[in-house]
């Protein structure tokens, strides 16, 4: 269960990375994102990964719920 | 993507910039998104700079190579509603003072890279108007989100570049093309618009975008997107010194389509940054957007041409004779308004803020 879950669905960039940053910043792992689309789920990823987090990627109906451990 | 590839991804805009001059746009102008969209305006009638009017194809390419890509990729998507009035307004001003400098932040890395200094000046610009908004960002700026819409809203801007596509070919007697000037330097069709679909591709799958690579840089420390860029400096230098060495030049004196007044290079990029990086991307990223079916930057689009078709209406354009006046106060008025918007939704954000703490009993 993850212990905060951040909605960036349909925010432009850098917007999805920057509220994962917060969340990182203020709640401890495992967080859930979730985006719409394929650039956020490659930036938050790479951002997730820039921080020594691993990032499970699951897509369903064209959005992409990214979980951070 | 790899930083391998992406170096190469923005090597073979650059390069493809320096074929473009070499084969007959003007100098340091192989692709400017700017420069482009003005003379689409022109030739539209929008405005009636007789020297800036032609439907470059290259913008044409853009938006058909990242249209069909992106449908390819299944990552074609009909979205909407992020506040497409501030973001008119915004791309409206990012063209103010991108014709004030002479050129997008695309066109001034080309000219870094053919030696024009002025350039330079204009990045510095550029880079504080990122940091500006920056600031903006940190304490929450945002233009809210957008929602999936029907999928024909996507279809739109696709079917604008096909229309441009038909007048071009057809030269219907209500298109104006320049016979003299900027507008009147052109590399054949069927080069600028293959040259157009490979960049429009190459951009929707690297995400190139000049305000990204700073801001990610600046922001958070990614480098990812500014070794793009970085690779369209490098290859455009080197394509520049192969093929177009008579027109390589360092110095700030006499550089093509430009001019040397240091504060106003300055403040026409800084207030491009800052409007890009509130809009969450630059001219060529927001053209890229609207391909794949992000209306908001269709709107933002047609901002930076109703913005281009002003500046030469008003004008406030520069030139290689300078700046003028209208357009010093054109800066002044877009840099006060882009600012007060940001820090509007920014001084919001805070009492929502304190609104709920109060609630919550924080």
């Amino acid at each position: 269960m993850a212990n905060k879950v951040v909605d960036a669905r349909g925010r432009s960039c850098p917007e999805p990375v920057m509220m994962t940053k917060v969340a990182l910043e203020t709640s401890s792992p495992p967080i859930e994102v979730l985006v719409d689309n394929e650039v956020a789920k490659e930036n938050v990823t790479r951002f997730a990964k820039s921080k020594g987090f691993q990032v499970k990627v699951t897509e369903y109906d064209e959005e992409f719920k990214l979980e951070i451990v | 993507m790899k930083k391998s590839t992406i170096l190469l991804a923005g090597g073979v805009i650059g390069l493809l910039a320096a074929l473009l001059v070499k084969f007959g746009n003007p100098v340091n102008m192989g692709i400017c998104v700017a420069c482009f969209y003005r003379d689409i305006a022109g030739a539209l009638g929008l405005h009636r700079a007789e020297v800036v009017q032609y439907i470059r194809p290259e913008i044409i390419g853009f938006i058909l190579g990242a249209f069909i890509i992106a449908l390819i990729n299944k990552e074609f998507k009909a979205t909407g509603g992020s506040s497409p009035l501030i973001r008119f307004i915004m791309g409206f001003f990012v063209m103010i003072g991108a014709l004030v400098f002479l050129g997008c932040p695309l066109r001034m890395i080309l000219r870094l890279a053919n030696g024009d200094l002025n350039a330079l000046i204009g990045l510095f610009g550029y880079v504080f108007g990122i940091w500006v908004g920056i600031q903006f960002i940190k304490k929450g700026f945002s233009l809210g989100r957008s929602y999936k819409q029907a999928k024909v809203n996507g279809y739109i801007m696709p079917l604008i570049a096909l229309a441009l596509l038909i007048f071009l070919v057809l030269q219907p007697g209500f298109i104006f093309f320049s016979e003299s000037g900027p507008g009147s330097m052109r590399a054949p069709l069927a080069l600028s618009l293959i040259a157009g679909l490979v960049v429009g591709v190459i951009v929707q799958r690297g995400r190139i975008c000049t305000v990204g690579g700073f801001r990610d840089a600046i922001l958070i420390r990614d480098y990812h997107l500014l070794t793009g860029l970085i690779g369209i400096f490098v290859f455009a230098l080197l394509g520049n010194l192969i093929l177009n060495p008579a027109s390589f030049k360092i110095g700030f004196v006499e550089q093509p389509i430009a001019h040397n007044d240091f504060v106003w290079n300055f403040l026409g990029m800084t207030l491009a940054g800052l409007g890009s990086v509130l809009l969450g991307g630059c001219p060529l990223r927001q053209t890229i957007l609207a391909a794949e079916g992000n209306t908001d930057s269709a709107v933002t689009v047609l901002g930076l041409i109703t913005g281009a078709a002003f500046a030469h209406n008003f004008g406030t354009a520069a030139s290689g004779a300078g700046v003028p006046v209208n357009g010093q106060i054109a800066v002044v008025v877009g840099l006060v308004v882009l600012l007060g918007v940001a820090g509007i939704i920014v001084s919001q954000k805070a009492d929502v803020k304190k609104k709920e703490g109060a609630v919550l009993g924080q």
